[in-house]
């Protein structure tokens, strides 16, 4: 009786809400590591990248979790849909996995998940001595157009860049259409 | 203390999203399944920001920030793999890293 008074409180629910948005990202990202086909991979990473914005609600942050949505499941899934669909047909069936290679990448993996989890373990995190509480998303508006306003415009040029590139490699270079 | 409010209990959710993703890029051997991987690493990135942000560093607009230009490179970075990986498909006719082998001497 104790328990369900507990999970309807406050406090109680914004848990529960917590562990359900930890459950849907960390089986999104084990389906899409795992998942033997292409499209199911892509399916894993966009639930595993909404649990990570709902982390991000978690963490105070609506609008960068709105992005995470709008930039991660919104575009960049959608373009490896694409790209899936312009390389390798869905019907033949994938290369039979080699359990050496899968063994060594588990064995690396839970190693670095281990040195960094006692790294995690061992550190004192220390908070900073003085701690705005300024949350709101104008702020932010202005420090991306005053402080960091050079990384800004810099980000720009590179994502310009980067478009002209992917046109360019994906039509297979210059004189050869 | 509640789950949610521990700086302890995000930088272990970022260290296992991290593992997910180291084990992806060394075991998958599709281009695209590797691509996928990465951008898992780069959430974690993302994730141990936004953590540090909440709970320690002196302004909070930040962490935002940063991982606002986190997630501009990661699409900038998956437009360029992507249309590597198309190419390669059209050269090879496989995604297969382990037949992209032209520059073996």
């Amino acid at each position: 009786m104790n328990f369900i008074a507990y999970l309807l409180s406050p406090a109680g629910l914004a848990s529960g809400a917590f562990l359900l948005v930890v459950a849907i990202m960390v089986v999104g990202a084990l389906i899409a590591v795992a998942a033997r086909n292409i499209f199911h991979n892509v399916l894993g990473l966009a639930m595993s990248l909404f649990g990570v914005a709902g982390l991000f609600l978690f963490l105070n942050s609506p609008f960068v979790a709105l992005m995470e949505i709008l930039i991660y499941v919104g575009a960049i899934c959608i373009a490896i849909c694409f790209a899936i669909m312009l390389s390798q047909p869905l019907y033949l069936p994938p290369p039979p996995r080699n359990p050496l290679k899968v063994l060594g990448a588990l064995a690396g993996a839970g190693l670095i998940f281990a040195f960094l989890g006692l790294l995690t373990k061992r550190t004192t995190w220390a908070p900073a001595a003085e701690r705005s509480t300024d949350w709101s998303i104008t702020t932010l508006g202005h420090y991306l157009l005053t402080n960091y306003v050079l990384i800004f415009e810099v980000i720009s040029l590179l994502l310009l860049v980067a478009m002209l590139g992917a046109v360019v490699t994906a039509r297979g270079g210059r004189g050869s259409s | 203390m509640l789950i949610f409010n521990q700086l302890q209990t995000y930088l272990y959710l970022a260290i296992l999203l991290f593992a997910i993703g180291v084990y992806g890029v060394l075991a998958r051997r599709s281009l695209i399944g590797i691509l996928i991987s990465v951008e898992l690493i780069l959430n974690a990135a993302s994730i141990n920001f936004m953590a540090f942000n909440r709970f320690l560093a002196p302004h909070p607009a930040v962490g935002q920030v940063i991982t606002l230009f986190i997630m501009a490179v990661a699409a900038a970075e998956a437009a360029i793999a992507l249309s590597i990986i198309v190419a390669v498909y059209r050269r090879l006719k496989s995604i297969n890293i382990e037949l992209a082998t032209e520059l073996r001497g």
